[in-house]
């Protein structure tokens, strides 16, 4: 029996249920735990990329009962990257908050480590209902998080966050109950294949519930216009968290795909799914436009950030809503790419500001700082590396979307806008480097702080990696095609997860079913 | 293959001047470290010469090496003539700059950046004509773009340098992304990024209906670096940056790589109509431009800037015509300008640090302490003027022979001749100016160092060696023209071409009389150049950067005032946003929906649900309207809760209302707390119009939800719920089915909800933990409820039913999964009780009697629930699968034991937990007495 | 019944909405109570409606759909928590921000 695949749940939750039980400990051990938690999750996330890269799917029955009628843990080669880019994130996360971020508040650890089992639920889970229930957990620890720390900028960030979010958990049970209530089903796999065999005249009602589903992964997602929470709750909050923050997003959008490509995949529920595609296009775009406008307008380091975020959030979007599976690829290598740029730019944004004589990471006030030029070197690499420039991984990324978007309908679009957010970039960061890094002049401080090496490390080690993704580009760039080309094809999926059972007359059209290695719980000992 | 060698021979020579920088700060290493710097290039200028035989031979040499085929991003190397001629040009004057530049960083400790700098730049400049693969240009391309951004901001201190630098970035950066777009929609086109196959498929590209897209994305590119009007305005701003750069980068190698990329992509998307009309007329204003304003600049560097301006569009221009001739003017012109600029400007460079000025208004008549400079001048000077026997001459009399050759289209005919005479005459008229203005045209005045300082003879050396070059290229066109240009122009024709005949063009008459006109005119012009000053400063005063500037400025104004109009931190405008997106598009969805009504039968209506429901209905739209009286609209709200808690019975859900009553109670003594904090009363502040588009937005809303129910509920059940009631006791040994579900089917669910209950808390615990409302609450008043004692009947009361209370929650607990129960409500129902003694006896009594904190018991509950499940891994199950047995228990009669019931109690734990540790927390906040100890 | 229930969680849900657009914390937190209501009972009755067929094995012959309920039951707890998370939140908000308006004190300080 095979239950490695389920330590990316069972792991964070021990380690933060024990961090309660001995609430006592000092800051040392809680420190201890955590990290070494995390690295056992960066193990176990390796083993899933591998254990996926050899079988598409790896099932977990829970209870030992048969989906659809138990919990049924997926793993394929999208939730093993997503596992993956997790669990390295929040490594460096920890890492960072053991500088000292994490002593602003009680329990950071232990919610630290919720939140990481929420987002690994979200990514395993082949339930639809097990996902809202993993949405929770990862929303009630992120809200912790976000308020770890203190203070009156958090407080409101956090009021607006968490009450928008619980309108968007309303939410999510309305399109639950309506699709349960259509279907009589919770499993993914099969809500697939009912939803493809249901009566016209529920069509419209699933359409609707699907757009009510995108309202849903919007929110968490930051799709305009449901993205007015994010830019002031990144930039309340604290470092690392905000940094951990860079994969929330991505949980909205993998939720997207995993719901409107494979629960509404199959051909016959074709119409709902362009009907989301249909709206998520023009939406997208804007958001991108957004995003790049409150790049340029931005007066911190962490708003420009947040404003990024924004921008890849769209980005990401737009070239789902393309629905084509290249392009899927491609925006997963983005996905990548921009998940770790944007946490490097919120820990940088810390890093300078604390060696900034004054005003923190703002833009309007002109202050010496001290170690100008490793923190100005480490600032021109990031930048370059944000701004998509070769030779990093957003320039590789850049240049697949644009490629494989190129003879799809509508994507001049998608390259004005994304070409134009690039410059506006550029602007944006020249700007803030020649004003944080030259217009001081000679002035320096009155007492240089010595330099903390290990905040410093691990932002350079991040940016590091942005740059091996470039350079090792081609194998990762295989094995996301192969997982794009799994997600396009969910009669595989349906069919790896249900096996021959088949509820309804109407059978999955097997001509479609990829002859996909399935490796079930039961099968591997 | 050492072609890889020659790109990144000078990265290696960076990093140890890196290193050599470190090890030895200071000023007085700066010959040293200048001896360091030279040795890249020279290696990489021999190895070129060692290509030449190959070259000559007329065949291109590739390298290709695989890196991200999946995007045709290949590290692809190629040598030919073309990338040959701009090779030595970049590794020859670099080695020069670099001798040059030891000198005139002598004394500064700015020098090691200098050179590490300057040595990334010859890699990038290397990789840009070297590479086979345009993505893999593109690199370097951009890889320019940012080390010139360095380079100009490299005296960052001053203003001006800045935004030069910020403004070069920005134009070429944008020009980059341009050309990203063009080489890609290229690349789409031919299939492949490699120049060999795209200068195979030239018919593809032209009749492609992408290629007007793609040339202009392409020239955009080019322009862009090659600082083409509009986008020249960022060349003289970068003259900010020292005087070696300015000579290296931005007249002899860096803004030369646009004129290359064009002469590259020539073969493949030349010869259209499309490509002369842009080209050439971009080449003429430029040319035009650059040319009249540089015959107004006093300052040395800038002529100069303007000068490279209007030569670069000369190139251009050539470049545009198309025809083979005109390419071998535009390249023979090419290597006579890299030879007479690179040497003016070092000379403005010397003028400059010892005269400490680069105002031709006063710097004057330097020839009689600076003979030698003075000498060495005459030549580039006179080349750039086009004098006779001199390369520029000639190069201008190709251009004027190419001018008469042009025949289509009409305007050009005449036109062109006519513009590049005149163009001519201006440039005859600036270099005399330069000339004759610094070292005669009378005495100095008031220079900073006067006399000037002395500089060591050596830094003449490297205008020695060029002004040679270009009296050679004079003398010796055919020769210089074989051995150099010809391979290249060869190589943009794809072809070998004939030799470029030099006796012809001695003997032209037509060109000879234009440049003749442009001589003469030229010299008259600067004769008559002080009335012309005068007029010109009437002229008003465009500075471009600060156009620049500005422009920035408002465009940033403009996205702040944007992004807060929409992003104005209004949380009622987000929410109203998010209900919008939700309503919209489900509403356009149902519109064209016919069957609401679905086909099965309607269950007969009752009168006993009909009036709850009215009952539930008339609560709700009370809280509604009595929300400003706070205390009534949560008493209302509790009836509600009431009647949901009825509904659920009354439609056979025995738990789900045993749930719902004990957590409304939870609920509701909780929001009461709450409430004695805060003011009793909302005021009214919503204006009519915002109230209207609530309500319709509430509406819209309720409408929605209740057309998907009926809707819904109209038609046939068809669930997996059948396998549930099958198995519910065979598989999961509990007949309460729901139960079952919870801790059995779905316990993964109950795992993760116990878990967000926990965090709740022990988020309250964190974020209250140093927060107190004392201040706050003296203010307020009301500080009833919580913190001290209460009646004493209440605390007799409460003290006698905690232990009925907890005997009732073991037995539910227990029976729970046979009949309605089990953790949860248990749990909520111990909870309640003892909210009852925190409620009677106060916090601090209630704290001394706890026996033991919250959190660890919150954290224990976790960990048995994740224990059970992991405990069937060793019975070889998945996590959570459950084994039960039946026993007897005294007294208590047969209960099973079951695993799920060990689950079930760290589900109990952790409610109970979780319920206190938020109440006691809540309760602390209240204490009178100031924080206190932590609670829980 | 059908339509009379349908009819209810329409005004719940509508009262629930109206109360969450208003601009006080309080107000907040009764229309998201009401409107987690709303949801549950929708969740609910999405098992359809029947009367006095307890999902109880042996009690009664007929049972209705038990998985709603298990769900409900879930969404409740999990509600429960964010109220009481929520509710203390806005303490802590009203007392920090000097108001118990959503967007506390100035809705627009950092606007200048």
């Amino acid at each position: 029996m095979n239950h490695l695949m389920i330590m990316p749940i069972v792991i964070p939750l021990i380690t933060g249920a024990f961090l309660l039980l001995m609430y006592g400990y000092n800051i040392g051990r809680q420190r201890f735990l955590s990290v070494a938690s995390t690295l056992l999750l960066v193990v176990f996330a390796i083993w899933a990329v591998m254990q996926a890269g050899v079988h598409d799917y790896t099932l977990y029955h829970l209870g030992d009962w048969q989906p659809p009628f138990g919990i049924v843990l997926v793993l394929d080669r999208l939730s093993a990257i997503m596992l993956l880019l997790t669990a390295l994130l929040s490594l460096f996360c920890v890492l960072y908050a053991s500088r000292g971020s994490d002593e602003a508040g009680s329990h950071f650890h232990a919610l630290l480590q919720f939140q990481l089992m929420g987002i690994n639920g979200a990514f395993l889970t082949g339930d639809l209902f097990n996902l809202f229930v993993f949405f929770e957990v990862l929303l009630i620890a992120s809200y912790a998080l976000l308020l770890h720390g203190g203070g009156r900028a958090r407080s409101r960030a956090g009021l607006h966050y968490v009450i928008i979010n619980l309108v968007g958990s309303a939410l999510f049970l309305l399109a639950l109950g309506i699709l349960y209530g259509l279907t009589g089903t919770l499993n993914m796999a099969d809500l697939a294949q009912v939803i493809a065999n249901a009566p016209a005249s529920d069509l419209p009602l699933l359409k609707a519930a699907s757009l009510l589903l995108m309202v849903v992964f919007g929110i968490k997602a930051a799709l305009l216009p449901l993205l007015f929470w994010l830019p002031r709750a990144y930039s309340a909050a604290s470092a690392p968290v905000a940094a951990l923050f860079a994969i929330m997003t991505k949980v909205g959008f993998y939720a997207m795909v995993r719901v409107f490509l494979v629960v509404f995949g199959l051909d016959q529920a074709a119409p709902a799914n362009d009907t989301v595609m249909a709206w998520l296009w023009p939406m997208a775009l804007i958001t991108l436009t957004l995003g790049g406008i409150g790049v340029l307008g931005a007066s911190s380091l962490r708003t420009l950030t947040a404003y990024m975020v924004i921008v890849s959030v769209g980005i990401l979007l737009a070239t789902l809503a393309m629905n084509n599976q290249h392009l899927l690829a491609a925006s997963l290598f983005y996905l990548i790419h921009t998940t770790c740029m944007t946490a490097v730019f919120f820990l940088l944004a810390d890093l300078i500001g604390r060696y900034r004589e004054a005003g923190y990471d703002s833009f309007s006030i002109i202050s010496p700082l001290a170690h100008r030029w490793l923190l100005g070197s480490l600032f021109l690499i990031a930048a370059v590396s944000m701004a998509s420039l070769p030779p990093f991984s957003g320039f590789v990324s850049k240049a697949w979307i644009l490629q494989t978007s190129s003879h799809l309908p509508g994507y001049l679009w998608l390259w004005a806008t994304i070409l134009g957010s690039g410059l506006l970039i550029i602007t944006a960061l020249s700007r803030t480097g020649s004003g944080w890094f030259w217009r001081p002049g000679e002035r320096t401080l009155k007492v240089t702080p010595p330099l903390d090496r290990g905040r410093t490390a691990t932002v350079a080690l991040m940016i590091a990696i942005s740059l091996a993704l470039s350079l090792f580009a081609q194998p990762v760039m295989n094995y996301l095609e192969v997982a794009a080309e799994l997600v396009y094809q969910p009669a595989g999926y349906v069919d790896a997860v249900l096996g021959d059972y088949i509820r309804h007359d109407g059978e999955v059209n097997s001509s479609e079913v990829n002859s996909s290695n399935v490796n079930s719980g039961e099968v591997t000992q | 293959m050492d072609m890889g060698l020659l790109i990144f021979l000078p990265v290696l020579g960076a990093i140890a001047s890196f290193l050599a920088r470190l090890k030895q700060p200071g000023p007085d290493y700066v010959p040293t470290h200048a001896l360091l710097a030279l040795i890249a290039p020279a290696v990489c200028l021999l190895l070129l010469l060692g290509y030449l035989p190959r070259i000559q031979s007329g065949e291109a040499l590739v390298y290709t090496l695989s890196w991200i085929p999946g995007i045709g991003l290949d590290l692809a190397f190629r040598l030919d003539g073309l990338s040959w001629l701009f090779a030595v040009l970049i590794t020859g004057i670099g080695c020069l700059i670099i001798i040059y530049a030891r000198y005139y960083f002598a004394g500064k400790d700015t020098a090691g950046r200098f050179f590490v700098l300057i040595q990334l730049f010859m890699t990038a400049m290397l990789g840009i004509v070297l590479s086979e693969n345009l993505l893999f240009m593109l690199v370097f391309w951009e890889l320019t773009s940012l080390v010139s951004f360095l380079l100009i901001g490299f005296t960052w201190t001053s203003r001006g340098a800045r935004r030069g630098a910020r403004m070069s970035l920005v134009i070429t950066g944008g020009g980059g992304l341009a050309l990203l777009g063009g080489i890609l929609l290229l690349g789409q086109i031919v299939g492949s990024y490699q120049i060999t196959d795209i200068l195979a498929a030239a018919d593809t590209i032209t009749s492609d209906d992408r290629y007007p897209l793609t040339l202009t994305l392409i020239l955009l590119g080019a322009f862009t670096k090659s600082a083409q009007a509009p986008f020249h305005l960022w060349l003289p701003h970068a003259m900010a940056a020292p005087t070696p750069v300015s000579a290296y980068l931005h007249s002899a190698t860096m803004v030369k790589a646009g004129l290359f990329l064009m002469a590259r992509l020539h073969p493949a998307m030349g010869d259209t109509e499309l490509w002369f009309t842009l080209i050439t007329i971009t080449g003429m204003i430029t040319l035009m431009v650059g040319a009249f304003v540089a015959m107004f600049m006093h300052d040395i560097k800038g002529l100069l800037a303007y000068s490279t301006i209007s030569h670069l569009g000369l190139i251009t221009l050539l470049i545009g015509m198309g025809s083979e001739m005109a390419m071998a003017a535009a390249l023979f012109h090419l290597v006579c300008h890299a030879l007479f600029k690179a040497p003016l400007f070092m000379m403005a460079g010397i003028v400059d640090q010892t005269t400490g000025s680069r105002d031709m208004r006063n710097i004057n008549g330097l020839w009689k302490t600076m003979p030698a400079l003075m000498l060495i001048t005459i030549i580039p000077a006179a080349a750039m003027a086009g004098l006779p026997l001199m390369s520029g001459y000639l190069s201008k009399k190709m251009l004027f022979t190419e001018s008469l050759l042009v025949s289509a289209p009409g305007w050009a005919e005449t036109l062109i001749p006519v513009w590049v005479t005149i163009a001519g005459l201006f440039s005859v008229a600036y270099s005399v100016r330069i000339f004759h203005n610094v070292f005669f045209n009378g005495q100095p005045v008031n220079l900073p160092h006067w006399p000037p300082k002395k500089k060591p003879a050596g830094m003449l050396i490297p205008l020695l060696i060029l002004a040679l070059g270009s009296l050679f290229v004079g003398l010796a066109p055919q020769t210089t023209y074989d051995t150099l240009v010809h391979l290249a122009v060869s190589a943009t024709a794809l072809t070998q071409l004939p030799l470029y005949d030099f006796a012809a063009l001695a003997e032209a008459r037509v060109p000879a009389m234009m440049s003749l006109v442009a001589m003469v005119g030229g010299l008259l012009f600067y004769l008559a150049r002080n009335p012309l000053f005068a007029i010109h400063r009437q002229l008003p005063e465009v500075d471009a950067k600060n156009i620049f500037e500005r422009t920035l400025q408002n465009c940033i104004r403009l996205a702040q005032i944007l992004v807060h109009r929409l992003e104005n931190g209004s949380l009622q405008r987000y929410l109203a946003f998010i209900l919008v997106a939700a309503i919209a598009p489900a509403l356009w969805m149902l519109i064209g929906n016919s069957d609401w009504r679905g086909p099965s039968e309607l269950t007969s209506v009752d009168a006993i649900g009909v009036f709850g429901a009215i009952i539930l209905c008339l609560s709700a739209i009370g809280v509604v309207l009595f929300h400003h009286q706070r205390l009534p609209a949560l008493l209302l709200l509790s009836v509600t809760g009431l009647f949901v808690t009825l509904a659920f019975a009354r439609f056979s859900a025995p738990d789900l209302a045993l749930t719902q009553l004990s957590v409304e109670v939870m609920a509701i003594v909780i929001m009461m707390l709450a409430l004695s904090f805060l003011p009793q009363t909302s005021p009214r502040e919503s204006g009519g119009g915002r109230v209207i588009r609530d309500l319709s937005l509430a509406g819209l809303a309720g409408t929605g939800v209740a057309l998907f129910a009926y809707a819904v509920l109209t038609r046939p059940a068809d669930t997996i719920s059948g396998y549930f009631l099958a198995n519910s006791v065979p598989g999961g040994g509990g007949t309460n089915v729901v139960n079952v579900i919870l801790v059995d089917f779905r316990g993964f669910d109950t795992l993760g909800e116990i878990t967000v209950l926990g965090i709740a808390a022990v988020a309250v615990f964190a974020f209250t933990r140093d927060l107190h409302l004392k201040q706050r609450v003296a203010s307020s008043g009301s500080l009833k409820g919580f913190a001290e004692p209460h009646p004493v009947i209440l605390q007799m009361v409460s003290r006698m039913v905690l232990p009925i209370a907890l005997l009732v929650s073991a037995y539910i607990f227990l029976r729970g999964h046979n009949m309605p129960g089990g953790g949860f409500i248990a749990g909520l129902v111990t909870a309640v009780a003892l909210t009852l003694q925190y409620m009677a006896g106060g916090l601090a009594w209630a704290q001394e009697r706890m026996l033991t904190r919250f959190r660890p018991l919150i954290g224990a509950g976790l960990l048995i629930a994740t224990a059970t499940g992991i405990g069937s891994w060793f019975t070889g199950y998945p996590f959570l699968t459950s084994a039960f047995a039946h026993m007897d228990w005294p007294i208590l009669g047969e209960f099973e034991l079951a695993t799920a019931l060990l689950f079930d109690l760290g589900v109990y734990t952790t409610v109970v937990a979780a319920t206190l540790l938020i109440l006691a927390n809540l309760g602390k906040l209240m204490t009178v007495a100031g924080p206190g100890k932590e609670a829980g | 019944m059908e339509l009379v229930i349908a009819i209810s969680l329409g005004v719940l849900t509508s009262t629930g909405v109206y109360l969450i657009l208003r601009a006080r914390t309080f107000s907040v937190v009764l229309g998201l109570t009401l409107l987690s209501h709303g949801v549950n009972l929708f969740l609910f009755t999405m098992g359809r409606l029947t009367t006095g067929a307890p999902p109880l094995i042996g009690l009664t012959e007929s049972h209705t759909d038990p998985l709603p309920q298990a769900l409900v039951l879930t969404a409740i707890v999990i509600s429960f928590a964010m109220t009481a998370f929520v509710v203390v939140l806005a303490l802590k908000a009203a007392v920090e921000l000097r108001s118990d308006h959503v967007d506390g004190e100035d809705p627009n300080e950092d606007r200048q």
